[in-house]
């Protein structure tokens, strides 16, 4: 007998929008709503809901016997939320079949691993909350983003209380080994499952290719080669895209249809069986221990890193992004915190591949820019913007711990009638009750000194723009007590 | 061959696509004879120049070759020397033509090529002497030089009856090859495209220039004409030296806009970071590339812009607009709309300020340029003549 072990990545980035360098610290608005919300409704119609409706419709007719896996990523789950939430009740519908398992992974789909490894633990934690809340499950089994894996990893990841990794298992990176068979990860007791590349790809690459030798692929076909496995190893890892069915191979190549039949044509052969990636794990011991201390991917032909950072606008760009961590996450600002973190999804490392850059493929997949330099601009320029909402974060911190009390001594304001001010509320009550000729002594076309006090001795820049926009001393107390009331709520 | 400028003695891009295409012809074995209004002593070792001997005027003869229908009267007034020179440029195209064809009499051949709508009447004229192919070289049209607006019927007419009775057009870019089917009734399949090309040797990569200790410099190089967008590059500039100070622009070139251009840089508060250098030839031109840190090509409406290639040659970072025929062969540049000042200042302030950008883009473009030889345009042309001839 052989297994089949299915399971498919559902993930759609939020695309990042055009951004100026002019519009540095005058718009957080980073992302490409319109783009996104089009490309997810047209996935949606074209792969998720028929390819939903037949893998339910296959649970159901062959009693259970046919598994499948899926990893959903955050970004994929909120934009189905707010764009086509009738998908996510087909996948809860799955799940609730007792045949889908869930995996984890980082939810933003990002290449955190690599930079912080803080910030991939608490984004794991992110994902393995979201599948609790959404379909009640707690997946045992972990798949890094785009199949990223070295040891590392896996012990990391084996530390957290998973019981499986799924990694790639192109041939260069196995030598002799089987991807057939499960292995353990060097210095770790998690199990690992390896994609079958060239099954797994027969499918997700070469289905609808008219040049191939083999086309068309027919599920009995398809089953006899996996049948010929047998003997030869226990499991036949089938890792995809989700697009894969109807989005990468329309459904006129026939994919549905390849879908609906192989699972049957698959089981009338020697026992054979579908199983879960869990079910893998738990079922079948590792032949071996795999040394993989350089990180591989599922990705381009070199299955290394370099379709994300690749080239120095790709090191340069996510350098700086992580830089940022501290900074991010201590603002308690949560929206900045999100913006931080969808700017973290690979995808937007990927649009800045030059390598493919000549031949056109699979970087340019609902790619937003016409060249990777663009795409690079704009995630510079949105870089800088954070830069600025980062200060504006500290900046208000540091009046808030302050914000009320006196200001030294020697610093107090010495009104030209003789009323002297040490904070924020004796300024109110004075300029509420302060005659033309002494406002105009102290704020006239020339200068502000409110202004310039609130700004130089109490560092409060927001009051000090307000005080100098203010045509009266009755408008300017109302923009000292509004600015009183905004910092008492602190 | 049919050709109104070669270098050293070129204005622009003509002179130097007429230089690169004989010479790699030559080197595959096609036998060029190639007519000029007049040459210079020195002639090149690979090509036999003819020259008509038409008069010439001792200064700066290149500002005539490339005059625009706008400043034709222009020239009559610089140019007032009656009898010598010609009353004016179409009298010079007449006298070429008349002239070519004695020429096209007295000699053999087996297909006739002609550059630009200058030649094109000598083209027409020694194909129904010889009865041989006419290819038409397009590098220009009547309706890039003006943008649409004010076209000179008379240049138009030429272009459109030339193109009529050739028997191939080539246009240097699916651009132009557009523009020739849309505004002069031609049909498609007599059109072919070859791009321009360009051979690299010997690049100087010196970049020690005093201004670069102090400034970083953005170049615009071309004729500084409506049909090149120097406007563009100027209200560009404005809006990038709002962010970033330390930005001087270069515009190398001459032309009809130079002087309401230095107004506008006046009127818009900049005239003192934008440096008018005229026009450049030789150890010069080659300078004013190695100084720059981007290149920007604004055209409003470019058939192909062989500066964007000379400029990768010269590893500098190239902006280009989309509106050019060299947008259709580059991959490793930034392209934007003529029309999109916002997007291209964001281009050079981004291209200045993100190192990693400026690094990658050279590396690439320097690679991709590396590809470029006049060798496969050559190629092209030679297969257009067999079919012609077969």
């Amino acid at each position: 007998m052989v297994s089949v072990c299915f399971y498919f990545q559902v993930h759609q980035p939020y695309r990042i929008r055009n951004y100026s360098v002019f519009e540095i610290g005058k718009n957080h608005n980073y992302f490409n709503d319109l783009k996104n919300a089009e490309v997810l409704k047209k996935v949606a119609e074209k792969c998720y809901k028929p390819a939903n409706k037949t893998i339910l419709k296959l649970i159901n007719k062959l009693n259970g016997k046919f598994k499948v896996a899926y990893s959903l990523t955050g970004p994929i789950i909120e934009q189905l939320e707010a764009y086509a939430p009738e998908v996510l009740d087909s996948f809860k519908e799955l799940v609730d079949t007792g045949c889908v398992e869930l995996l984890d992974e980082t939810y933003y789909h990002s290449l955190s691993f690599l930079y912080s490894k803080k910030e991939f633990q608490e984004q794991v934690m992110i994902h393995r909350r979201k599948m609790k809340e959404l379909f009640d499950f707690t997946p045992k089994v972990f798949r890094n983003t785009e199949l990223i894996y070295n040891n590392e990893l896996a012990s990391m990841v084996g530390e957290m209380g998973y019981k499986g990794i799924l990694a790639e298992g192109a041939s260069h990176i196995l030598g002799w080994k089987s991807p057939n068979y499960l292995y353990k990860a060097k210095g770790s007791s998690i199990k690992l499952l390896l994609k079958n590349y060239h099954l797994s790809d027969d499918i997700a690459f070469r289905f609808s290719e008219k040049s191939w030798r083999e086309y068309p692929l027919t599920a009995d076909k398809f089953s006899e080669w996996i049948n010929a496995v047998n003997g030869n190893g226990f499991v036949v890892n089938l890792f995809m895209d989700y697009e894969t069915f109807g989005e990468h191979h329309w459904e006129d190549t026939g994919i549905f249809n390849f879908l609906e039949h192989f699972p049957k044509e698959f089981l009338d052969r020697s026992y054979n069986d579908f199983v879960t990636p869990s079910e893998a794990v738990e079922r079948y011991r590792a032949m071996d221990e795999l040394d993989i201390p350089f990180a591989v991917s599922w990705a381009d032909i070199e299955r290394d890193l370099s379709a994300w950072l690749g080239n120095d606008m790709q090191r340069d760009a996510i350098k700086k992004l992580y830089e940022l961590e501290e900074d991010v996450l201590s603002s308690e600002d949560n929206k900045l915190i999100s913006d931080w973190r969808k700017l973290q999804i690979s995808d937007h490392f990927y649009y800045m591949c030059t390598k493919w850059f000549a031949d056109g493929d699979v970087h340019k997949y609902f790619n937003p820019f016409d060249s990777p330099y663009d795409a690079f601009i704009s995630f510079m320029n949105i870089l800088n913007d954070i830069k600025i909402r980062i200060k504006e974060v500290k900046e208000m911190a540091k009046v808030d711990s302050n914000s009320l009390a006196n200001v030294p001594e020697d610093k107090k304001f010495w009104v030209c009638d003789g009323r002297v001010l040490r904070n924020r509320f004796e300024l109110a009550a004075a300029l509420k009750n302060m005659n033309t000729g002494t406002y105009g002594y102290h704020a006239n076309k020339n200068k502000n000194d409110f202004a310039k006090w609130v700004n130089d001795i109490m560092g409060d820049k927001k009051l000090a723009d307000a005080l100098l926009k203010a045509k009266n001393s009755a408008l300017a107390a109302r923009e000292v007590e509004i600015r009183i009331n905004e910092l008492k709520k602190k | 061959m049919f050709g109104w400028e070669f270098p050293p003695l070129n204005s622009g891009g003509l002179g130097t696509a007429c230089y690169g295409l004989t010479r790699a012809l030559n080197k595959k074995g096609v036998n060029v004879l190639f007519v000029l209004p007049r040459i210079l002593d020195k002639k090149p070792d690979f090509l036999n120049l003819v020259s008509l001997d038409l008069p010439v005027i001792g200064i700066n003869s290149s500002l005539i070759e490339y005059a625009t229908s706008k400043n034709y009267p222009d020239i009559l007034r610089k140019f007032p020397s009656k009898g010598i020179y010609g009353k004016n440029l179409f009298e010079e195209v007449y006298n070429y033509t008349e002239k070519a064809k004695k020429l096209a009499a007295g000699l053999s051949y087996d297909v006739i090529h002609a550059h630009d709508w200058m030649t094109f009447q000598a083209g027409v004229a020694a194909k129904e002497i010889s009865k041989k192919p006419l290819v038409l070289h397009v590098h220009s049209t009547e309706w890039d030089r003006t943008g649409g607006n004010n076209i000179n019927e008379y240049v138009y007419a030429i272009e459109k009856e030339a193109m009529k009775k050739a028997d191939c057009i080539i246009a240097v870019s699916n651009f132009t090859k557009k523009k020739i089917i849309e505004h002069y009734s031609i049909e498609a399949n007599k059109i072919q495209v070859v791009h321009n090309s360009i051979d690299i040797e010997g690049i100087n990569q010196n970049r020690n220039f005093d201004i670069k200790k102090h400034y970083r410099v953005a170049l615009f190089l071309g004729r500084v004409t409506l049909q090149k967008g120097p406007d563009y590059y100027l209200y560009a500039a404005k809006k990038v030296l709002e962010i970033a100070d330390d930005v001087r622009f270069i515009i190398a070139g001459s032309g009809d806009m130079e002087r309401p251009l230095m107004e506008k840089a006046a009127s818009l508060g900049i005239s003192d970071k934008v440096l008018f250098m005229g026009f450049l030839r030789g150890e010069e031109l080659d300078s004013a590339y190695r100084m720059a840190d981007v290149f920007v090509m604004p055209s409003v409406s470019e058939p192909f812009g062989l500066t964007a290639l000379e400029a990768m040659s010269h590893s500098v970072p190239v902006i280009i607009s989309k509106q050019s025929g060299v947008c259709e062969v580059v991959r490793h540049c930034l392209k934007t709309d003529f029309w999109d000042v916002n997007e291209l200042a964001n281009k050079i302030v981004s291209v200045l300020n993100y190192k990693s950008l400026h690094k990658c883009i050279i590396e690439n473009s320097t690679s991709e340029i590396k590809n470029f030889s006049w060798e496969e345009p050559a190629q092209k042309c030679i297969s257009i003549y067999n079919n012609l001839l077969n």
